[in-house]
């Protein structure tokens, strides 16, 4: 067949770029890819864009990082100063805050670039947390995406801790305290802890290895497990196709959007250098962490007023509420003042990432899951998602009671214990009271598909009552207000068989359906209209 | 887990069968669309934008995106130039700012103009002059069908019988023993990351007639020099800033010294530890090991800048508030012949944070 068509056009000479590609196709098959890529539909909404915002952030951060290796001399060697920042002349540093100070104060645009790097990934935290929460609340972590949800939950988790290695190496006084306060939670550790510490550090802190060996840590392992995790989260959106939200001609059979290429090629390529050339000017304009300023790390120095990055302030609040219990017993300590944070740091957070597991074990549902949920439509996931932001934020009030105490004034004692009593009180109220407005929010979805939309208009009837005149939605907006699942509660059904022997119903079992009464059961979701409900009112012309 | 016993019918609608996949025509949906008031009305038609109807506004709008890479490109120019023009320590006062370097400043917004431009101009293409029609693409299952499935399954079973992994348990059983125990090597490599535990963190450069050294000043500490209401650091005689292991010492042997009425000192031993009120404690938190450095001379308590635990240094430095676990560490002193504060012996329980040895 091939055969066929060179014959019968011999004389035509490929262009130079369809030439390159056969050669590629030839050793690639990229023409089988781009056949089911090229032209892929990707739906249009801003909360979508969320994840780019995750994507160029590292992507900046990386590119940003090679430069910063370039200058930066990862070592605890002591030198004295004699560089051109004046105030640090004469004074003992190691070598890595000493070139940290040529990146800022010799290198021509190092400043910028280290500024970019920080500023860049503070973003790419937050980013990830945002998009993580929008993934959370409109349900996208159903099936199939599960696995996608934990790549990216491990990415956040990774993020964090690629972090705090990056903001520990330039060895400042800043810096310097955040290390000891972690080498003081791991010396909290039972059996092992002294024994992690002296490895970690290389013999007692802060020794001479830290900076090295975090370094390659920062540079290398972290970075290079996340860039495995970021490349499958990204193949797995593609392979999966994206979801989106309900609406007209939207299914679970099929994606609604615009193609790749060029909407999305001009839109996320585009989106690239926006989020790029924002970072850029605010790295301009709001220096971060001016080490400069706060002197090379001093084992028995330190500065009020410390805090960490944002998004270690989760667990620094933990670490400073806690209430200092010690066990001693038998010629051991048990620290659980620190022990405990340090548990529930990874517990906490893992509560969210193990979620959808949870939920798709309640439901039992099997099936795939390309509609996104509205968030009121779930009440209890929203709740949930809700109480975990809620002890989430009061634990970063809580990492940051001193900063707080001395901005607003207040008795640093009673923020400590607002933060005790409400990181367990704030999110069963959040709970409560988020479950409520979703049932009001449901409750007005379904007056709206009932009775139309208030248009404002007040009409005087003839006999002197005034009624406000509704106007019915139109058939893509009902469709939209009903088109989502309504799950009805598992139920255990009789525990004694007709014959009156008592039928066995396991504890697991138990416990499912009761979850699933606590999500789908009465007065835990406002049940949809129904045709039949749409047609009595509408049909009955006359009462509003 | 037990989804196999959850009836179908307890499962909510699949969307597209129970509201009908409107919109492809047909008199089988005209017929659901009766039944079902919230069918899917299908794909809204699509509204073309300003530029699809008006060449006009077209030409504007492609008049907008090449301002915008040109602006880029003006700003990368402008990039270059700032970088050779401004001298790396030249600082300037610009408002709302302060007094900004100059070259980050202009740097940065080069910088951003020169990426953003180039975004800008990116998306208003693609918003006002590419195709804006929604198109619908089909979805297809993940899962495998039960051919597929079959086949694989078929397959793996053909695998397996031919290795004879299931069959020859002998090598089954010494290959997982090999592949459980090779990572052991890397394990054992690790071993030298770092020395053992050993006493390391209970002794620290304190003994017996070590003199208390001032940190400010490096002379030794003569009593008349503390004063009530005052906070001085010490580090032991011997140590100094420049040698090798000094953060490593510093880290534990540090001192706050400061003198309360004894009359005030509320713990016994507290007083009989102390030099006429002079009292030595370790400046390292038990929490996590910060440095104190936070005095409030009226009540005699310290705080911890970091988290914020606070120890009564009149009271044993008892903890009062916060996470610590137990009262900072007192050191025995007195003084010597020529009148200097000096050590009576090493703290008698390890400095610093808690650890599970600790005891």
């Amino acid at each position: 067949m091939s055969t066929a068509t060179e014959t019968k056009r011999p004389e035509r000479k490929a262009p130079a770029g369809e030439r390159v590609a056969d050669w590629a196709d030839g050793r690639l098959g990229i023409y089988s890819l781009a056949k089911a890529n090229m032209r892929k539909i990707f739906p249009d909404h801003w909360s979508f864009m969320l994840g780019e915002i995750c994507l160029y952030s590292f992507v900046i951060i990386i590119l940003t990082g090679v430069y910063l290796t370039l200058f930066f001399t990862p070592s605890m060697n002591e030198i004295v100063y004699h560089g051109s920042y004046v105030p640090m002349q004469g004074v003992r540093m190691s070598e890595a805050y000493a070139s940290t100070l040529e990146i800022s104060f010799d290198v021509r645009g190092g400043l910028l670039i280290r500024q970019i790097h920080h500023w860049a990934a503070l973003i790419f935290v937050a980013a990830m947390m945002v998009h993580m929460m929008r993934v959370f609340f409109t349900g996208a972590f159903r099936k199939p995406r599960e696995v996608n949800w934990l790549f990216g939950f491990l990415l956040l988790f990774l993020g964090m801790f690629t972090g705090f290695t990056g903001y520990s190496l330039p060895d400042d006084l800043l810096s310097g305290t955040g290390v000891r306060f972690m080498q003081g939670a791991i010396l909290a550790v039972p059996v092992v802890g002294t024994y992690i510490s002296m490895f970690l550090f290389g013999g007692e802190f802060p020794g001479h290895d830290f900076v090295s060996r975090f370094y390659s840590i920062h540079i290398l392992l972290l970075p290079g497990i996340m860039l495995g995790l970021l490349v499958g989260h990204l193949i797995l959106v593609v392979y999966h196709k994206h979801t989106q939200y309900a609406g007209p001609g939207r299914t679970e059979k099929n994606v609604v959007g615009m193609p790749l290429l060029p909407v999305y090629m001009a839109k996320a390529g585009g989106f690239f250098f926006l989020v790029f050339g924002i970072i850029a000017v605010v790295s301009a304009v709001a220096t971060l962490n001016p080490i400069w300023a706060l002197g090379p790390y001093r084992v028995d120095q330190v500065s009020t007023g410390a805090q960490p990055d944002w998004y270690m302030g989760f667990a620094e609040g933990l670490i400073r509420v806690m209430p200092g219990w010690e066990i001693n017993a038998w010629g051991h300590t048990l620290a659980l003042g620190v022990l405990i944070p340090l548990i529930a740091f990874p517990l906490v957070l893992g509560a969210i990432g193990v979620y959808p597991f949870i939920e798709s074990w309640v439901t039992g549902d099997k099936r795939e899951h390309h509609i996104l949920d509205r968030p009121r439509n779930a009440p209890t996931r929203t709740a949930f998602g809700v109480a975990w932001l809620t002890a989430y934020f009061i634990m970063l009030i809580g990492g940051g009671n001193d900063i707080v105490a001395t901005h607003f004034n207040l008795s640093i004692n009673a923020i400590t214990w607002f933060v005790r009593i409400f990181f367990f009180a704030g999110p069963v109220i959040a709970f409560i009271v988020t479950k409520r407005i979703c049932l009001g929010l449901q409750r007005r979805d379904r007056d709206k598909v009932l009775h139309g939309r208030e248009s404002g208009i007040i009409k005087r009837l003839p006999h002197g009552e005034f009624v406000e005149v509704h106007e019915p939605l139109s058939q893509g907006e009902l469709y939209r207000l009903t088109a989502h699942e309504q799950y009805k509660p598992i139920e255990i059904g009789p525990t004694v068989d007709k014959n009156g022997v008592e039928r066995k119903v396991s504890l697991v079992k138990k416990t499912q359906a009761k979850l699933s009464q606590s999500f789908y059961g009465e007065g835990n979701q406002i049940p949809k209209p129904t045709a039949e409900e749409y047609k009595e009112i509408t049909s009955g012309h006359g009462h509003h | 887990m037990s989804s196999q016993d959850i009836p179908e019918e307890n499962l909510p609608a699949e969307q597209g069968t129970a509201h009908g996949a409107a919109g492809h025509g047909g008199t089988a949906v005209a017929q659901r669309v009766d039944e079902d008031p919230f069918h899917d009305p299908g794909l809204p038609a699509h509204k073309p934008r300003i530029q699809d109807i008006d060449e006009r506004a077209a030409q504007r709008s492609e008049r907008t995106v090449a301002l915008f890479f040109t602006l880029s490109m003006l700003s990368t120019v402008a990039f270059i130039a700032c970088f050779v023009a401004f001298p790396v320590d030249k600082l300037v006062y610009i408002w709302p700012f302060g007094r900004v370097s100059a070259l980050n400043f202009s740097l940065g917004w080069t910088l951003g103009g020169a990426l953003f431009f180039i975004g800008a101009g990116a998306v208003h293409w693609a918003r006002t002059l590419m195709s804006d029609e929604e198109v619908a693409d089909e979805r297809h299952p993940i899962e495998a069908s039960p051919e597929v499935k079959a086949k694989v399954l078929a397959d793996f079973a053909a695998g397996n019988e031919e290795s004879g992994f299931g069959r020859r348990k002998l090598i089954r059983n010494t290959m997982f023993g090999a592949m459980a125990l090779v990572p052991l090597t890397g394990v054992v490599l690790l071993r030298d990351l770092g020395p053992l535990p050993e006493r390391k963190l209970r002794v620290t450069l304190w003994a017996k007639g070590k003199q208390l050294i001032n940190m400010n000043t490096h002379e030794p500490l003569r009593p008349e020099d503390i004063t009530v209401g005052s906070l001085v650091f010490a580090m032991p005689e011997g140590l100094k800033d420049d040698s090798h292991d000094f953060q490593k010492e510093i880290g534990k042997a540090a001192l706050m010294i400061v003198r309360i009425r004894p009359d005030d000192i509320k713990d016994k031993r507290e007083l009989e530890w102390s030099h006429e009120g002079i009292v030595a404690f370790s400046k390292i938190c038990t929490h996590v090991g910060c440095p104190i450095s936070l005095y409030e001379q009226q009540t005699h308590h310290v705080l911890c800048p970091c988290h914020q635990s606070t120890f009564d240094l009149s009271d044993g430095a008892r903890v009062i508030f916060g996470p610590a676990g137990h009262p900072l560490p007192q050191l025995r002193i007195g003084v010597n012949a020529e009148g200097n504060l000096e050590a009576l012996g090493d703290f008698d329980e390890p400095v610093g944070a808690s650890f599970w040895e600790r005891g």
